[in-house]
């Protein structure tokens, strides 16, 4: 299993809190439009996932994050970094 | 997307707000009558968000200042400093404020918002890390995203969450900058500012600190936060602005680190924008001497602000955590805020109304801003104000 593949679960725990009821979560999830997240939800989810992965998350790379599978791609790169 | 298709839900949301409520985004003041009171939607409003901590703005020796140096030195520089050269008055501000602060160096900047953008992006770029507290000012994000440097925030007033951040960079720590505000503007409360110096001093960082609402507030000198906390030797760069406690427009940097000089010479928003006129750099240095001579004024300032700040807590009203001339009502509910905000405007005051996104946690806010020039008898009638608009209202958040 690639880390990707470990860290996709995980953030998938983090995302039901945002997902309406019964929303399936999927790689292709659309942060903004699919789960509609403001401004507000956003921080508190960065929040969240750096305190899951140990990481701080810069804001330069909310503009490249779309997808739930965008974002697991830079938990990746960022747990690397460490 | 057509290019103006974006505005369409920011209309809808315009036109939702002001089919109830005064549009709060753009009073106009019909007349001013003095620091505290002016003439709003035809009536006399008791000004209670203004910014004007000490007052200055119709002090005499600030008004002949300015008069003087219009008819000596004309309206404006009508260019940049780069480009059409300074004003003795620009040089002498500079040096005047280095010596208040007790630096080699000070830069100005024509407003307090270009001052965080200049000094920000000119210290900063691909490569560095830039921790900035989560409740720091639009200015400072602008300035974090301007530079193109790495940007972090940390939790609010957290020397803890910071240190976690700091340990997490390695080696990076050193290419960091930290950015911290003295008195944070949305609820008043101030930075643990020793805390965080000792951490910048342990990892080997910078700090920046942003005197905007604390200049003239705090500390013997009214030098701010970095006085009144005697960490002053801890913070490589001061930013503050002449829009507040100094009664003008403009902002400034000053800083021991050499380099602070050469930012001139790659600051976009130093290089590229008019410099500030004769008539406000006069005001400005006029007002520096007062903040300096007349310490009765913060004292005066203060008390007026527990005034207040007591008055509406034995009320119920859920307030920022700590006593500061910014005195902040929160309340839960949207709707709740802005009916809040209208019952006031009737009453005859004039708050700032701070809606969310804009407010800390999702909530929204009635900023009330306090001055060395409002009378005992204005703030009671604030307080008066506060409990009638109350009485007709849903009652605030409690604590």
């Amino acid at each position: 299993m690639t880390r990707y593949e470990e860290i996709l679960p995980q953030l998938y725990e983090i995302l039901r809190s945002y997902a309406k009821d019964g929303q399936s979560l999927s790689e292709d999830t659309e942060l903004l439009s699919d789960l509609g997240l403001d401004s507000m939800k956003v921080m508190q989810l960065l929040l969240e996932t750096e305190e899951r992965f140990d990481i701080s998350i810069p804001l330069n790379i909310i503009p490249n994050v779309r997808t739930a599978g965008d974002f697991a791609r830079q938990i990746e790169q960022l747990t690397e970094q460490r | 997307m057509a290019l103006l298709e974006k505005f369409r839900q920011l209309a809808e949301a315009h036109e939702a707000l002001v089919r109830t409520s005064t549009d709060p985004f753009r009073v106009t003041i019909e007349r001013i009558l003095s620091p505290t009171e002016a003439i709003v939607n035809g009536r006399q409003m008791i000004l209670a968000g203004t910014n004007n901590y000490l007052g200055l703005t119709f002090d005499p020796e600030c008004l002949d200042a300015a008069a003087r140096a219009v008819y000596e030195q004309g309206t404006g520089t009508t260019g940049s400093r780069m480009a059409n050269g300074s004003f003795n008055s620009h040089a002498a501000l500079e040096r005047e404020l280095a010596d208040f602060y007790g630096r080699r160096w000070c830069v100005l900047f024509s407003t307090g918002y270009l001052a965080n953008l200049g000094v920000i992006s000119a210290l900063t770029g691909q490569g560095d890390v830039i921790l900035i507290d989560a409740d720091c000012h639009a200015s400072i994000y602008d300035g974090c995203r301007m530079s193109g440097a790495e940007v972090i925030r940390f939790h609010h007033n957290d020397p803890g969450d910071l240190n976690k951040r700091l340990r997490r960079l390695g080696e990076r720590r050193t290419n960091t900058l930290i950015i911290l505000e003295g008195i944070y503007s949305m609820l008043g409360d101030q930075a643990p500012l020793s805390e965080f110096v000792a951490l910048k001093k342990e990892y080997g960082a910078y700090l920046l600190l942003d005197e905007a609402h604390s200049l003239g507030v705090l500390g013997e000198q009214g030098r701010g936060l970095s006085e009144s906390a005697h960490v002053d030797s801890g913070i490589d760069f001061i930013v503050g602005t002449f829009s507040k406690s100094l009664g003008a427009t403009g902002g400034f940097c000053v800083s021991d680190h050499d380099e602070m000089e050469l930012t001139r010479y790659v600051s976009r928003p130093y290089i590229f924008t008019a410099s500030l006129c004769p008539s406000v750099i006069a005001s400005t240095r006029a007002a520096l001497r007062i903040l300096q001579t007349r310490p009765e004024l913060r004292t005066r300032l203060w008390n007026n602000a527990r005034r207040l700040y007591d008055r509406l807590k034995e009320l119920g009203f859920k307030l920022g955590p700590t006593l500061s001339p910014i005195i902040a009502a929160l309340f839960e509910r949207r709707e709740v805020a802005i009916a809040f905000w209208n019952g006031l405007l009737e009453q005859g005051v004039y708050v700032n109304m701070i809606l969310p996104p804009a407010a800390p946690e999702g909530g929204s806010l009635l900023r009330c801003s306090i001055s060395a020039a409002h009378t005992e008898e204005q703030i009671d009638r604030i307080v008066e104000a506060f409990a009638a608009v109350r009485a007709v209202t849903e009652s605030p958040r409690q604590t």
